[in-house]
């Protein structure tokens, strides 16, 4: 089997068939988890913290309050984008690093023209215009590693790295020097009114942006396993070689693989900007996208598993922001327990690939 | 304010230069022999934060800069282990694993940062330089290049030590073969996951050294998060490098200049915000790749797992 190029979480294989084989996805999807859990519990033990105590407060505040809930599905609008663009690009087979610098230049656009456009028209054509902005600046941030991936040949993982560093410095000196509000002494933009921001569903508190991520991440799924167009992408990732060899313009839909990924993360930016924060500070970054990664691996680059997984990491922050101020637990923990559920699912899937493989011999 | 081409401010920024400049060195190095053995170590950022962490606790505990340093290159290798075991003998997707060991090692060091010191934020005492006699003496360069720690001028001659095991070594060759052809490594009776793994120990030692080296004398303390994209920047530097230990040294001294020119102007009192200069490193290698990009010198094999048999 020589797709072992990107083996690992991304090469499940659809061997086997009827119950038993979605009966062993679910395990392989929910099991490492609960061992995640009673790993990362035996640190918090470790610490002198009750783990039981600090799971059920978290699940609590993150899930189960009507406050808790609200704030964790408005976190998810911004987090289901940056899925959605990982998806793309992950399936192509490209390794865009870059999302955080994308999402920081899209949320610094965002954030700059928003409070403008709004006075000059309608709220909704408003809105409109600064999604597209942020998408094409954060698309246009993408071209330099997109045209060096796709008529060079240079590695993309360095060049989205570099990039990401880039564009953070970038978005802080637009933020200081450029985009400044002279209204206030802090270094940050001006603030978009919160009656100009997206709606909040029905009577909740809730983002309207929720419904933004979702469409995205879902079209992303549809485009990615129903149309054509996917299963081209689908074979570039598989295997460029025999891209070619097929007649597909690799470098052309690199370049365009590229401008998707980045467009939504810049999307994202936008979503978390109009929806939630109204503003940019000087050296904001909420660095999503490091953690967004290993959650669309748990996926499996399946849109509708990444929805799943994105409303755990949702939980699990607006939980753990809770409990660093409840519990002096501080938040961090979060990225312990993602890290931890990433490997052991790595290695469940492992040894899952080795006993089929026994099975078959 | 004497200017900004005062003798002082030019020494202290010099000086400053290489302080900054040897965690990049050594992760870069580090970073390059996995990169050399085919594999893509993204996890160095974690090995780096865990050495800094490991270091500074022994250094704090123990008052030994040295024991620290030992201790950092020791937390490396620990999360080396993991990836080595994982990658390597297992044969798991080195970017999955990296990324989950950088975000991992993150929080768990600054978690146990937290329960331990969040209260005190010790600080250790300022390293003694070793001063190298008649070279220190010359003016400005002298006390900027030559009074530092001995580590920097180890680190330095680890990258003549890498030049020597790459070019006349058979163990050199190996490391080559395993991440051109490791079909043929294994073939010629090498165990190329014996090979690899070494490789990736390797970088732990070295990339726990740096951040340890960070840590305790660059900062004197530890903070959560301290490495700050050190590591990545590592990734770069031996991506770049084309196996060449010599252009690890180069890349890094500019980026260590870069590091230190933010600070040296917010002393001198100069009101531009230091993101500009942060940019510039960047800046120059994008602009570079785009103007003179050539097809990637990179190992055929780099970030594919070897399984004996597979095809």
């Amino acid at each position: 089997m020589s797709a072992q190029v990107t083996s690992g979480a991304a090469s499940l294989s659809p061997a086997g068939g009827g119950g038993s084989a979605a009966l062993r996805r679910f395990g392989l999807a929910v099991g490492p988890v609960l061992a995640a859990l009673a790993l990362a519990g035996l640190l918090l033990a470790a610490l002198g913290v009750n783990p039981f105590e600090y799971y059920g407060y978290v699940l609590q505040r993150g899930l189960f309050s009507p406050s808790g809930i609200q704030q964790t599905l408005t976190r998810m609008a911004p987090l289901l984008c940056i899925a959605a663009g990982l998806i793309v690009a992950f399936r192509a087979g490209i390794w865009n690093l870059g999302v955080d610098g994308q999402f920081l230049l899209g949320a610094v656009t965002a954030a700059a023209a928003a409070p403008f456009l709004v006075t000059l028209m309608p709220v909704w054509l408003a809105w409109l215009v600064t999604f597209v902005l942020a998408m094409l600046v954060a698309m246009a941030w993408s071209l330099a590693p997109a045209l060096l991936k796709a008529y060079q040949g240079v590695n993309e993982i360095i060049t989205t790295l570099m990039m990401t560093f880039l564009g953070t410095s970038l978005a802080n000196v637009l933020v200081k020097l450029v985009f400044l509000d002279p209204g206030t002494t802090v270094p940050q933009t001006r603030t978009l009114p919160v009656e100009d921001r997206l709606p909040r569903l029905f009577d909740t508190t809730i983002s309207g942006g929720l419904v933004l991520g979702l469409i995205a991440i879902v079209a992303v799924h549809i485009m990615m396993t129903r149309t054509d167009f996917g299963l081209k992408l689908r074979v570039v990732g598989a295997n460029p070689n025999a891209a070619i060899h097929a007649g597909l313009p690799v470098p052309w839909l690199t370049v365009v693989v590229f401008a998707l990924s980045a467009g939504l993360a810049g999307l994202a930016g936008a979503v978390d900007i109009i929806g939630v924060q109204g503003n940019v500070r000087a050296d904001w970054n909420p660095a999503y996208g490091l953690t967004v990664i290993p959650m669309v691996f748990l996926a499996r680059f399946n849109g509708f598993a990444a929805i799943i997984y994105v409303l755990l990491l949702s939980v699990l922050s607006i939980g753990g922001e809770s409990a660093a101020r409840r519990l002096g637990v501080p938040n961090h923990f979060t990225l312990v327990l993602v890290a931890t559920v990433l490997i052991v699912l790595a290695i469940a899937e492992y040894i899952d690939h080795r006993y089929q493989q026994a099975r078959r011999a | 304010m004497t200017g900004l081409f005062s003798e002082v401010f030019l020494g202290a920024l010099l000086f400053g230069a290489i302080t900054a400049s040897v965690p990049l060195l050594l992760a870069g190095l580090g970073e390059q022999m996995s990169e050399k053995a085919g594999v893509l170590n993204i996890g160095i950022e974690g090995m780096m934060i865990f050495g800094a962490y490991t270091g500074f606790v022994a250094a704090y505990y123990s008052e030994s800069l040295w024991l620290g340093f030992l201790a950092g290159a020791v937390g490396g290798m620990v999360v080396a282990a993991i990836m080595a075991l994982l990658c390597v003998r297992l044969g798991l997707n080195q970017i999955v694993i990296g990324i989950g060991l950088t975000l991992g090692f993150e929080g768990l060091t600054a978690l146990l940062h937290h329960f331990q010191f969040s209260r005190t934020y010790p600080r250790l005492p300022a390293a003694q330089a070793t001063v190298i006699p008649l070279l220190s003496d010359i003016p400005v360069l002298g006390p900027a290049l030559f009074r530092h720690h001995l580590l920097v001028y180890l680190a330095v001659l680890a990258v003549l030590v890498m030049g020597y095991i790459y070019r006349r070594t058979q163990f050199g060759l190996n490391l080559q073969a395993a991440g051109d052809k490791p079909a043929a490594l294994d073939v010629a009776g090498v165990d190329v996951v014996r090979t690899r793994s070494i490789a990736v120990f390797t970088t732990g030692a070295l990339a726990g050294l740096g951040g340890a080296y960070l840590a305790n004398v660059g900062a004197g303390i530890f903070v959560p998060f301290i490495t700050n994209g050190a590591g990545f920047l590592g990734v770069v530097l031996a991506m770049l490098a084309r196996g060449r230990p010599s252009w690890v040294l180069f890349g890094a001294l500019v980026f260590g200049l870069c590091l230190s020119l933010t600070t040296a102007m917010q002393v001198a009192g100069i009101n531009m915000p230091t993101d500009v200069i942060q940019m510039i490193p960047f800046l120059a290698v994008m602009g570079m790749l785009l103007a003179f990009g050539r097809k990637s010198s990179l190992p055929a094999a780099l970030g594919i797992p070897y399984e004996r048999g597979a095809r």
